[in-house]
This record gives C-alpha cells, structure tokens and sequence, in this order.
C-alpha cells in the first residue's frame, strides 16, 4: 500500500524540480493535442516576438497537479486544482513547485501552491486541495 | 470596439471521448506522471481499478474537443493572435480510467471587459457512461486591446 501523506496546517509540501527537455513540447503536444505553433515551431514563436517555443502553459499546470499528488500519495487524491498563468515558461530551465498547506477541510489539505522558473512565478495564486 | 457579450449562457452540442489506455499512458509519460496505477494496468488492478487511471490533468485531453470550438465561434468572436490562456480551474468528483466514455459539455459562463482587457470564462462539466459526473472545469482566456 502507497504511504497516505501526512499533512498539516503550515506544512510545506515537498519540492517538485523538473527540467523540460528541449524536445518536451512536442511530446506534450502530441500526448495533449495542442499544436498551437509557439509551442512547437521555434521560428513562428520567434517570428511573434516570443525568445523561442514556450512551455504549455497546461503541461506547467500538471506539475503543479503532480507536486500535490505527489505529497498527498496518488494521482486519485487530487480533488481540485485553480491556477493563474502569468509569464511564460520556457524549455531547458528548471521549474520548481513549492506549496504550503493552509488548512485541513472535510478530509482535505487545502495547499497555496505556485511553479517559478528563474526566479519568475509562471503559475501563481494556485489553490490544490487534495484528499488526505 | 466593445466586447460582444451575446454568446454569455450558450451551450454547445456534447462531445464524446474515449478514453484509451495507451493514450492515458502517453500522456502520464508527458508530464512526468510515474505512478504505476496510470502506467500498468495490473497495478491498476490491484488497487481496485478496472483499468489505469488517467492523471487528474487528462482532463485537458478529454475536455479539449468540447472547449476548443469555443475559440474559434465568431458568435464569441476571440481575436485569437491576441489571446492569453490566463486561469484555469479543474473540479474532479470521480476518477477516470481506461475504457471510460466521457461526453463534456462546455459552455460560455462569461464575458466582459475591463481596462481594456476582454475575459472569457467557459465552463466544461464531463460525465463518463454511466452518466456520473467526472470533472468540471473553469477555462478563463483574456484578449488584449480589447
């Protein structure tokens, strides 16, 4: 059996780092279906005036999605996830997800969470609440 | 321009995806989702499921041919090249797995402008077959100059 995370009021969740491969987009692309070019085509990104293709801003979302599962202990513990995109992130840079949980209700830590790149928050005021 | 409010309240025809148990794993391996109940079926099993579990954020991949459409509705009328994907909420209510049908219906929640920022906030709710609801999501997408 898969351990059931302990979790409490001011706890900080552990870490996520992830560094997106240069060729991740694509396969996010393919595995999600969005195609949109900025993410897949770095001339057109550029031609937009982007520094090259950019992360999804959804595959960002999965993990953050990911560092509450990964604490709560299983994908099937995620109840609710709301996420602000802000920036945009970028492949070959790490992204880290760092989290606290703010309260335990009905069974459930209720965890402010965001994702920074650089020092630059990409995911913000995210509010996850997982099944303890 | 003012931004056209007129599609606030319309409900778009149902869409049904089926959920496939090497798709589920593709996308698991996508976003660096490794745990077993997504990526092998016995596992999955064991833990009492009929078969692997989709990730949470699947969701995006069966919500995306019900939603997408709504980009692109002239009734709505998004300036796309302007568009920002700016907020995003996912509600899950029962897992999904391999082998589930999911019918998402998505809708227009709401349109309105500010500093010259137009908001379009869609709503999707999917079912799977036994017509249990699975996810419901808040998709907010903001077009500059508006």
């Amino acid at each position: 059996m898969r351990r059931v995370a302990e979790l409490r009021a001011g706890d900080q969740i552990p870490e996520l780092r992830v560094t997106p491969d240069r060729y991740l987009t694509l396969r996010y692309a393919g595995a999600s279906g969005d195609f949109n070019p900025i993410h897949v085509d770095e001339e057109f990104a550029r031609s937009v005036g982007l520094p090259g293709r950019i992360l999804h801003g959804l595959w960002t979302m999965a993990q953050v999605a990911r560092a509450q599962t990964e604490a709560a202990g299983g994908p099937e513990r995620l109840k609710r996830i709301s996420v602000q995109f802000r920036g945009m992130g970028l492949p070959e840079q790490e992204v880290v997800v760092t989290g606290t949980v703010t309260e335990i209700r009905n069974g459930c830590a209720v965890i402010d969470t965001v994702a920074e790149q650089a020092g630059n928050q990409i995911i913000r005021n995210a509010e996850a609440e997982v099944e303890l | 321009m003012p931004v056209k409010t007129t599609a606030i309240g319309k409900s778009y025809d149902p869409v049904v995806y089926a959920v496939g148990r090497e798709k589920v794993g593709e996308y698991a391996r996508a976003v660096g989702e490794a745990s077993p109940l997504c990526l092998d079926v016995e596992a999955a099993r064991a833990a009492g499921y009929p078969d692997v579990l989709a990730p949470p954020m699947f969701a995006v991949v069966y919500c995306a041919p019900a939603v997408g459409p709504l980009i692109f509705d002239p009734e709505i009328g998004i300036n796309f090249a302007m568009m920002v994907h700016a907020g995003q909420e996912f509600v899950w209510d029962r897992p999904v797995v391999a082998g589930d049908e999911i019918t998402t219906t998505a809708s227009v929640k709401d349109i309105s402008e500010r500093d010259g920022r137009a908001f379009y906030v869609f709503e999707s709710v999917s079912e799977n077959q036994r017509g249990e609801r699975v996810c419901t999501a808040t998709w907010t997408n903001i077009v500059r100059g508006a």
